[in-house]
């Protein structure tokens, strides 16, 4: 167990993985010289040199295309994509290529890749660099999706997903980098299994990423006025832990869904779904999201901060359903 | 199962007056339900033959609409009855599906003959009336409907605490700890249920106003008074019979008052139904209705409430007393209260209060005098009428009450 | 009739008009009306029941001198008096 923060963890996790296995390896925009945009890899180049940390050109589609090449050929890449925004550009390698492969290649090929990026908002970058569009992804059968909101399952989740035979999207929330935690050496984490955050009887509010800490927030709130709230990190969207919503919700009668993503069509809703789907008879007041305002995300601060999810809107929104 | 109230959602049979081909005329009592106010002598609004029935009495709640038994009705008496049925066999024609407006009745629906061949008899189905009034379904969680159904609560006699009154988990767990052991108290429990869910709907959905308005009730006290002074017991009247005399026939000037609001509109009712609101001793109250109160003599008005205030307190009720009354009239008079600001009774559009008849002074012909007034109210649905129909009304009432001989 | 069995018979009478009432708790001294909540017409259907109980027909003037249980039994004995005699 050692201290340190989000962003060390996610550096200290590829590096142990580089130490371990000569084909894992590094490439992105600005990943080496400059140490990655949220200095993520910064003394990684030093330490593994420029072949095994390597700056690509201003092209998603391009270097993320390498990444799926060399991942078919042996190798066990990982992508920086420096925002999801950008990622968009390499959505058709992600979706039609990387995705499909092994389906189409009747088993014989697969892509372990992992694909990095920050994502979500809270950082004053605006509405090309700040939005969570992470739920798209998790549409897509075919690759796996995590969200570590931790230090420890920042390293946990990447390391894990080095392990996998098939493409893993990572996304790190951009406040998250400077959090500070503990991180656990060794363990390797399983994907698709949420966590329990805190343990309460009166409401489930189940989170991922960037929306965890408000919530935990949240229900250290609801626990002031009353309201003993059980808090759900999902770790991985894909595949998603339904079984633990489920039992909770079971428990609760009550849940919350809270996202920085937008509400319509947004993952929220997908967790919604199958609350309703498996939980139905179990439920004391309809399924309530708290997500992000449907707007491209305002610059100023003021507007940003209320196009998000805080802790104030979760706790109104539990506090609607007693 | 007849609804009996507009606030009535099931009801307990406690016994059936009717055997098997007994022969039944409209208006005899068949059967008597317990609903949440009273035990209710229920009426049948058919003619025929008691065919079969179908609920034995008991413990269980049945919801209204539960067909209890059929009755087989003379041929083409049931105006539902299509041709090619009634030339087949008599229709059968499940027990009725009263309701607080008969407009409301649902025509009995008949399955299509071509699919009932020769050797099964025609089959009327009964149309089930929707349990919540004016069409809403209760609110109440799965998870709450589930609990309810373990342990054996029915639903329709919670009332729900969550968001838009929505019945939670909560309420049905408060619900079974409160269950009393003995049937007195469930009845008041009911009873209390009852009324704060009408009560709180009426709050809720009724936009009320309210208008008082003093009235020198000196001539009407001492024409009774002398009226009552040559009489043996069994033939004296009680003032509150003026009051309801009085209110029923000022309805007659101002009929937007009387009915119900029902589909978003006001639907006037002919005939003046007064619903007597009757406290029970313990809590609670009943507003059953006497009927045709405007038409009727000082005399049958006085034999009615009683017999009425008698068989409130007893629990035995007849099922158009309880869904009939188109207006409601309460008096808080003896315990020296001067003024009530009732709720309405939904669906009906209004409710009449007096108060205490108090001495005090008053001005008449530029003097003060000594004289009882009483305090009459009015609060009237305001999305039906306005205040100035309203004063009206009781400027009515007062006028009528001056003179207590035409009453 | 004595005025045990008239007390007897009152009390049969109010239970008809208060059918909730439990007879050992009646307090005889205690004015009914704060007693067991009734109304002019509770207390005027009591009288009418006294009347076909004892063919005693209280005139509206001595209404008041009913007031208790108490009460009852000595304006009822009082009254009936004079019928035995006759």
């Amino acid at each position: 167990m050692a201290k340190m923060t989000y962003r060390e963890a996610v550096r200290d996790a590829m590096r142990e993985a580089m130490r371990a296995d000569p084909r894992v390896f590094l490439m992105g925009e600005d990943v080496g010289k400059y140490g990655g945009a949220f200095a993520v890899s910064h003394g990684l180049l030093e330490e593994f040199g420029p072949t095994r940390i390597r700056d690509t050109p201003l092209s998603e589609s391009t270097f993320v295309g390498a990444g799926i090449g060399a991942a078919l050929g042996g190798m066990r890449p990982i992508v920086e994509v420096m925002t999801i925004n950008f990622s968009l550009l390499a959505l058709d390698q992600i979706v039609n290529n990387a995705a499909t492969l092994r389906h189409m290649s009747g088993g014989q090929f697969g892509v372990p890749l992992l694909v990095r990026m920050a994502t979500g908002g809270g950082r004053q970058l605006a509405a090309q660099h700040s939005h969570s569009l992470e739920g798209w992804y998790a549409h897509i059968p075919g690759i796996k999706v995590v969200t570590p909101a931790t230090v420890a399952d920042a390293r946990g989740l990447l390391l894990a997903a080095l392990k996998q035979a098939d493409p893993v999207m990572m996304f790190e929330h951009a406040t998250l980098y400077p959090l500070e935690g503990e991180s656990e050496d060794g363990t390797i984490m399983e994907i698709g299994r949420a966590a329990l955050r805190r343990r309460g009887k009166d409401v489930s509010l189940i989170a991922y990423g960037g929306a965890l800490g408000k919530t935990e927030r949240a229900a250290a709130q609801l626990a002031q006025l009353g309201i003993d709230a059980e808090v759900i990190d999902l770790r991985s969207l894909r595949p998603l832990d339904t079984e633990m919503i489920l039992a909770s919700v079971t428990r609760t009668h009550r849940a919350v869904i809270v996202e920085e993503a937008w509400k319509t069509g947004g993952f929220a809703a997908e967790v919604c779904a199958r609350i309703m789907e498996g939980a139905f008879d179990a439920l004391d007041a309809p399924v309530a999201r708290v997500c992000g305002a449907e707007v491209p995300m305002p610059y100023a601060q003021a507007l940003e901060q209320a196009a998000l999810p805080q802790p104030e809107s979760i706790v109104k929104a539990v506090q609607g359903l007693f | 199962m007849p609804r009996l109230g507009a606030d009535m959602t099931a009801g307990k049979l406690v016994k059936w007056l009717k055997r098997p081909g007994e022969r039944i005329k409209r208006g005899d009592i068949i059967a008597i339900v317990e609903t949440d106010k009273a035990n209710v002598d229920v009426e049948s609004f058919l003619e025929g033959a008691l065919e079969k029935i179908l609920v034995q009495p008991g413990d269980e709640r049945l919801p209204v609409g539960t067909p209890l038994a059929l009755i087989r009705t003379e041929a083409g008496a049931e105006p539902a009855a299509p041709a090619a049925v009634a030339a087949q066999a008599a229709p059968r024609v499940a027990v009725p599906t009263a309701d607080a407006a008969s407009a409301m009745v649902p025509p009995a629906t008949v399955a299509p003959a071509a699919v009932a061949p020769a050797a099964v008899p025609p089959r009327v189905v009964p149309t089930p009336v929707p349990p919540a009034a004016a069409g809403e379904r209760a609110r109440i969680s799965p998870a709450a409907r589930n609990r309810a159904l373990e342990l054996r609560i029915d639903p329709a006699t919670l009332t729900g605490t969550g968001p838009q009154g929505r019945i939670t988990l909560a309420d049905v767990e408060r619900a079974a700890q409160a269950a009393p052991a003995n049937t007195a108290d469930t009845r008041q429990l009911r009873m209390r249920e009852a009324i704060a869910s009408a009560m709180a709907r009426s709050k809720r959905e009724i936009p009320h106003y309210y208008l008082a308005c003093t009235i020198d009730l000196g001539r009407a006290l001492a024409w009774l008074a002398e009226r009552n002074a040559g009489r043996a017991v069994t033939g004296r009247l009680i003032y509150a019979v003026l009051l309801i005399k009085a209110a029923a026939l000022a309805l007659r000037e101002v009929p937007e008052l009387n009915g119900f609001w029902i589909d978003n509109r006001a639907r006037q009712s002919e005939a003046i139904h007064a619903g007597i609101a009757i406290s029970l001793r313990g809590g609670g109250l009943v507003a059953p209705a006497l009927h045709h109160a405007d038409r009727q003599s000082l005399d049958d008005l006085m034999r009615g409430f009683q017999d009425l205030v008698k068989r409130a307190r007893a629990w035995s009720l007849k099922s158009s007393e309880v869904s009939d009354p188109t207006v409601t009239i309460t008096s808080l008079g003896e315990r020296g209260v001067e003024s009530v600001f009732g709720i309405i009774t939904p669906p009906q559009l209004a409710l009449v209060g007096f108060g205490t008849p108090l001495e005090r002074p008053w001005v008449v012909g530029g003097q003060v005098a000594v004289r009882p007034l009483i305090t009459a109210t009015l609060s009237g649905d305001h999305r039906a009428t306005d205040g100035h129909r309203g004063a009206l009304y009781l400027a009515a009432v007062d006028r009528l009450l001056q003179q207590p001989e035409e009453l | 009739m004595n005025d045990d069995d008239i007390r007897v018979r009152v009390i049969k009478t109010l239970c008809e008009i208060v059918p909730e009432l439990e007879p050992r708790n009646l307090k005889p001294a205690v004015s009914l009306r704060d007693q067991l909540d009734i109304d002019s017409m509770d207390f005027l259907n009591f009288l009418i029941a006294l009347h076909q109980e004892f063919g005693v027909d209280v005139p509206e003037s001595d209404a008041g001198k009913l007031g208790s249980v108490d009460a009852c039994v000595d304006y009822l004995a009082q009254a009936l008096r004079p019928l035995a005699q006759t």
